[in-house]
C-alpha cells in the first residue's frame, strides 16, 4: 500500500492524456485529488512507530524500491503533499486552461512521486533514482516555456548543475555501500563506526555533500536556482522553494548519524549552511524581479537551515546535551516547515501580482495598495514572517535561530565573528523583506502593461490558507512539534534522543526582553534604516564587474567544454568505417593478448603433434605465396585468380588432413566463387592499388600484424590446453547405432544438426533473394541518384 | 605441423585485416574471404591435425586413428555460411560501384561532416 501510494501520481499522470481527450473543464480539477489522498494517507501515520515496505528491483544486487516512513520522512512527505494541495489550488487559477496543461501536470505529478521517493528511500539506489527523477522533473518545468531562451537556459543550467551534484552524490553511496556491505541507509548508520575507519570516508564525505550542496542552492552551486524562476509561478513556489530545494536539507539530515562521528561532517555544513545565508540575503537586495528577489531569499534560508543542521551534527559529534544548542536539528525542521508556509505564499503573491499587472519588475510596479489592499495584506503578513518579526511563525523559528547559534559560538570554528555575519544576513533579510513590499504596494504608480485590479478569490485562497497555517503555528507551536518535528529529530540524533518525549524543547511566542529578544529588535531598526536609505547605497550593488561573477564562470566553462568536445568529437568521429575499425581491431587484439597472458594462456606444449611432411610444405608456401600477390596486386584480375590460387590451397590442406567432405565442398564453393568474383567484377576498374600516405599505412600494418600475432597465439594457446575432454567420442560411438551412417561428418549434419543445417540453407536462400533483388532494383535507384544530381 | 599451421593461420588474418583496412571496396571483399579461410583452418587445427584416416566408418568399425569429426561437421556449415556472405558482398559492392561510380569506401560516406 505504501509503495502503491508512493507511485500514485506518477501512474495517474499516464491517464493525463485521455482526460484531457475526454475531461471537460480545466485539468486541475482532476489532478487535485492525488494531493489530497497522499496528504490524508500520510496523515493517519502521525504518531506510529516507523513503517517499511520493499519490492525487490534487482535482487542479485540488494537494489529494491522502499518507503520507509519514520519521523524524518513522514515530515517530508507531509510537507510535499500538503503544500502540493495548495499548488495545485492556485495553478487551476494561475494557469489558462488553453496551455499544454497535460504536460505540465504530468511532469508535476512525476516531481511528486519523484520527491516522495527521494524522503521515503532507504535503499540509497532508490534514492538516487528518485532524486534523478526530481532533477529531470525540474528541467522539464523550468523549460516549460521552451520557446522561451531565457527558459530554456535556466532549464540547462539546473540540470547540468544538479546532475552533476547528484552523480557526485552516487559516488558517495557507491563507497558506502562498497564500505559496509549494503545498500540499506539504516544498515550503514548501524555500521557508522566502520565507515569511519574506511581511508575512503572523507571522499564519500565531500561526495555526498556536493549533492546535497548543489541539490540544496549552496554557495557556490546556487546560481541555477534564480534562473529556474523562469518556470510558471506555481512550480517555483512548489519545487523551488518549498520541496525540491529541500531534498539536499533532506539528505543532510539522514546522513548525519552516519558522518556526524567527526567534527568534519558539521563544520562543512555549518560554514558553508552560513555562507549561503549570507550571500543569498546580501544578494537579494540587489534583485529587480519580484521572483528574482524571492529566490535569493530562498537560496538564503535554505543556508540558514543548512547551517543549523551542521550545528546539530556538531551536538551529535560532542554528545552533550547540556546547552541549548542541542536543539539545532529542531530549530532547523522548525524553520524548513515555516518557510514553506509563507514562502509557498510569497511566491504565489508574486505570481498574483505578475498576473494583474504584466510585469515582475519592482522598477516598474508601486502604488498598488490602492487597487489591490487584499494581495497586498497577504503580502505584508508573509513579509513580516520571513523577516522573523514577532508575533509571526518566521519570528518563532528565526529566534531559536539566534539562539543557537549564539550559544554554539565555541563549538564552531570563529563562532563570533560567523554569529555577526548571521546577525547582519539577518538585518538584510529584513531589509528585502520590505523592499519586496513597499516596492510593490507603495511610492508612486506608474504606468503598467496591464491595468491593475484586485485579484481573484480564487487565485488568493492557496496562499492566505497558508498564511492560516502559519498563524496555527505561532499559536499552537508545541502541537506540530510533538506531532510531527521531534520525531524527525529523533531519526537525525538517534544517538542523543531515544523517542520524541526526550526532545524536551518547548516554543513560545514570548521569551521576556531575552537577549534573542533585542538581537531581533536590532535587526529591525537598523533593517528600516537601511530600506529608507536604500536609494542611497542600491547602486553600489553595480560596481561589480560582470565578468567576477558565478555566472560568468559557469558559462565560460560551459562554452569551453562545450567547444572542446565538439572538437574532439569531430577529430575522432571522422566517419570513415575504416578509422573505426582500426582502433576497434586494435583494441580488441590488444585486450584479448592482455587477458591470454593474465589468464596464464602463454603455456605451450606440442605434445603429439603431427609431423611436417614434405607437401605439407610445398602448400604451406604456395599459400603463403598466394596471399601474398592478393596483398600486392595491382590489377583486379591477378588478385581474384591469387585469391583462387589460396582457396584451393585451403581445400588441398583438407585433404591432407583427413576432411575429404571439406575438401570437396571447398573445392566446388571456390571455383563458384572465382567464377562469381570474374563475372561480377567486369565492370570495375582495372585497377585496384591505391595511393595511400605513409603515416595511415604504418598504423594499418602495426594494427593487422597485431590482429595476426593474436590469432596466431590464440590457436597455439587453444591446441596446447585442452581444459575439457573431446566430445567428438560420442559421435564416434552412437552415430552408427543411432544415426544408421558411417559417415560420421555427413550424419552429424543431416541428422544431429540437422535444424542448424536447415537454418543454413535457409540463410543462403536469404542472401540469394537479397542478392536477386540488388540486381533487380538496378534501373530505378540509378535513375534516382541520376535525377538528384 | 601444428606449429607451422598457427602461423599460416596468424598470416592470413595478418592479410585478411590488412585488405579489408583497404580504401578499394574489392580489396574488402577480398579480405574476408582470405578471413573466412583462416577462420576454416583455425578451427581445424584447435582440434588437432594428427588424424591418419577420414572420419568415415570401415564396415561399421571406427578407426582409432581417425580425424577428429567435430571441427569438420562446423567448417562444413561455415565454409557455405562464408560463400554465402561473400557472394553477398560482392553484389553489394557491384552495385555501389554502378550507384556511385566509386570503387572507394571513403567516397561513400555521408557528407555531414564536411561542413
Amino acid at each position: 500500500m505504501q509503495l502503491f501510494i508512493l507511485f500514485l501520481p506518477f501512474l495517474f499522470a499516464l491517464f493525463l492524456p485521455l482526460i484531457k481527450k475526454w475531461g471537460k473543464g480545466h485539468l486541475g480539477y482532476y489532478v487535485i485529488p492525488i494531493p489530497i489522498i497522499l496528504t490524508v494517507y500520510y496523515s493517519s501515520f502521525i504518531g506510529k512507530e516507523t513503517q517499511y515496505e520493499s519490492i525487490s528491483w534487482i535482487s542479485a544486487l540488494q537494489v529494491k524500491f522502499d518507503s520507509q516512513l519514520d519521523g524524518l520522512s513522514l515530515l517530508f512527505s507531509l510537507l510535499i503533499s500538503g503544500i502540493g494541495i495548495f499548488v495545485l489550488f492556485y495553478s487551476i487559477f494561475y494557469l489558462n486552461k488553453k496551455e499544454r496543461l497535460h504536460q505540465f501536470y504530468m511532469y508535476l505529478l512525476m516531481f511528486m512521486t519523484g520527491m516522495l521517493g527521494v524522503v521515503q528511500a532507504d535503499s540509497v539506489i532508490s534514492l538516487y533514482v528518485f532524486w534523478e527523477v526530481t532533477s529531470f522533473a525540474s528541467f522539464l518545468l523550468i523549460g516549460y516555456y521552451y520557446e522561451d531562451r531565457i527558459s530554456k537556459d535556466g532549464a540547462f543550467k539546473s540540470l547540468m548543475i544538479t546532475i552533476f551534484g547528484g552523480l557526485m552524490m552516487l559516488g558517495g553511496f557507491l563507497i558506502l555501500s562498497n564500505v559496509t556491505g549494503t545498500m540499506s541507509i539504516r544498515e550503514m548508520t548501524a555500521q557508522a563506526a566502520q565507515i569511519e575507519q574506511s581511508s575512503l570516508f572523507y571522499v564519500a564525505l565531500v561526495l555526498i555533500l556536493l549533492g546535497a550542496f548543489t541539490k540544496s542552492a549552496q554557495v557556490p552551486f546556487y546560481i541555477w536556482l534564480p534562473d529556474a524562476m523562469a518556470a510558471p509561478t506555481p512550480v517555483s513556489a512548489y519545487l523551488h522553494s518549498a520541496t525540491m530545494v529541500k531534498a539536499g536539507i533532506y539528505v543532510v539530515a539522514r546522513f548525519t548519524p552516519i558522518f556526524a562521528a567527526t567534527a568534519v561532517w558539521g563544520n562543512v555544513i555549518a560554514i558553508v549552511g552560513v555562507v549561503t545565508l549570507c550571500w543569498g540575503s546580501f544578494f537579494a537586495v540587489k534583485q529587480k524581479d519580484l521572483k528574482g528577489i524571492l529566490a535569493f531569499s530562498t537560496v538564503s534560508q535554505l543556508g540558514m537551515i543548512m547551517s543549523m543542521l551542521g550545528v546539530a551534527a556538531l551536538v551529535s559529534y560532542t554528545n552533550d546535551t547540556s546547552t541549548f544548542y542541542q536543539f539545532a536539528a529542531f530549530a532547523a525542521l522548525f524553520h524548513l516547515v515555516n518557510h514553506a508556509t509563507f514562502k509557498g505564499a510569497l511566491f504565489m503573491m508574486a505570481g498574483i501580482i505578475d498576473h494583474e499587472t504584466g510585469t515582475r519588475d519592482i522598477r516598474k510596479l508601486g502604488g498598488l495598495l490602492s487597487v489591490m489592499p487584499v494581495s497586498f495584506t497577504v503580502t505584508m503578513l508573509g513579509t513580516l514572517s520571513m523577516a522573523g518579526v514577532p508575533p509571526f511563525n518566521g519570528f518563532l523559528s528565526k529566534e531559536l535561530f539566534f539562539m543557537t547559534m549564539w550559544q554554539s559560538k565555541e563549538a564552531l570554528p570563529l563562532g563570533t565573528l560567523v554569529f555577526a555575519a548571521i546577525w547582519l544576513a539577518s538585518i538584510f533579510t529584513f531589509m528585502y523583506s520590505l523592499y519586496f513590499v513597499c516596492g510593490t504596494f507603495l511610492g508612486k504608480r506608474h504606468t503598467l502593461p496591464k491595468r491593475p485590479h484586485e485579484a481573484p478569490i480564487g487565485l488568493l485562497v492557496a496562499p492566505i490558507v497558508l498564511l492560516i497555517i502559519g498563524l496555527i503555528i505561532v499559536f499552537r507551536p508545541n502541537v506540530v512539534a510533538d506531532l510531527l518535528i521531534k520525531r524527525a529529530v529523533v531519526s537525525i540524533q538517534p544517538t542523543l534522543f531515544e523517542s520524541a518525549s526526550d526532545v524536551g524543547v518547548h516554543v513560545s511566542l514570548w521569551h521576556g526582553f531575552s537577549a534573542e529578544f533585542l538581537w531581533t529588535l536590532g535587526v529591525i531598526v537598523l533593517g528600516i534604516l537601511g530600506v529608507l536609505t536604500l536609494k542611497k547605497w542600491q547602486p553600489m550593488y553595480e560596481k561589480w564587474p560582470e565578468k567576477w561573477t558565478l555566472n560568468t564562470l559557469f558559462n565560460q566553462v560551459i562554452s569551453i567544454g562545450d567547444a572542446s568536445f565538439t572538437k574532439w568529437s569531430r577529430h575522432v568521429m571522422t566517419g570513415k568505417s575504416r578509422q573505426y575499425f582500426t582502433f576497434m581491431l586494435g583494441m580488441v587484439s590488444m585486450l584479448l593478448l592482455f587477458v591470454l597472458w593474465k589468464k596464464g594462456a602463454f603455456a605451450f606444449s606440442w605434445e603429439g603433434a603431427s609431423t611436417i611432411h614434405i607437401i605439407d610444405g610445398l602448400l604451406v608456401v604456395t599459400l603463403v605465396a598466394g596471399t601474398i600477390i592478393v596483398l600486392k596486386a595491382t590489377t583486379r584480375m591477378t588478385a581474384i585468380i591469387a585469391l583462387g590460387v589460396v582457396g584451393y590451397c585451403v581445400a588441398l590442406f583438407f585433404v591432407r588432413f583427413q576432411a575429404p567432405d571439406l575438401a570437396l565442398t571447398q573445392l566446388v564453393i571456390e571455383t563458384v566463387s572465382v567464377a562469381l568474383f570474374l563475372l561480377v567484377f567486369r565492370n570495375l576498374p582495372k585497377k585496384i592499388k591505391e595511393e595511400q600516405k605513409q603515416k595511415g599505412k604504418w598504423l594499418r600494418l602495426l594494427v593487422s600484424a597485431s590482429v595476426g600475432l593474436t590469432v596466431m597465439l590464440f590457436a597455439m594457446a587453444a591446441y596446447s590446453q585442452k581444459l575439457l575432454p573431446t566430445i567428438s567420442s560420442y559421435y564416434k560411438e552412437t552415430v552408427l547405432k543411432e544415426a544408421g551412417g558411417g559417415n560420421i561428418v555427413n550424419v552429424i549434419l543431416v541428422d544431429y544438426r540437422g535444424f542448424d543445417t536447415l537454418f543454413e540453407i535457409t540463410v543462403l536462400a536469404i542472401a540469394g533473394l537479397a542478392i536477386l533483388g540488388l540486381l533487380r532494383s538496378k534501373k530505378r535507384k540509378g535513375d534516382a541518384r541520376d535525377e538528384s544530381k | 605441423m601444428e606449429f607451422v599451421m598457427c602461423a599460416v593461420i596468424g598470416f592470413l588474418f595478418f592479410a585478411a585485416v590488412y585488405l579489408m583496412l583497404s580504401r578499394n571496396v574489392l580489396r574488402i571483399i577480398l579480405g574476408t574471404a582470405i578471413l573466412s579461410h583462416g577462420a576454416h583452418l583455425l578451427i581445424l587445427t584447435m582440434g588437432g591435425l594428427g588424424g591418419e584416416k577420414p572420419p568415415v566408418l570401415q564396415d561399421g568399425v571406427k578407426n582409432a586413428m581417425m580425424a577428429d569429426p567435430l571441427p569438420q561437421a562446423l567448417i562444413l556449415t561455415a565454409i557455405v555460411i562464408s560463400f554465402g556472405v561473400t557472394a553477398l558482398l560482392l553484389v553489394i559492392g557491384y552495385r555501389t560501384y554502378q550507384t556511385a561510380k566509386t570503387d572507394k569506401i571513403d567516397d561513400l560516406k555521408e557528407d555531414e561532416f564536411h561542413e
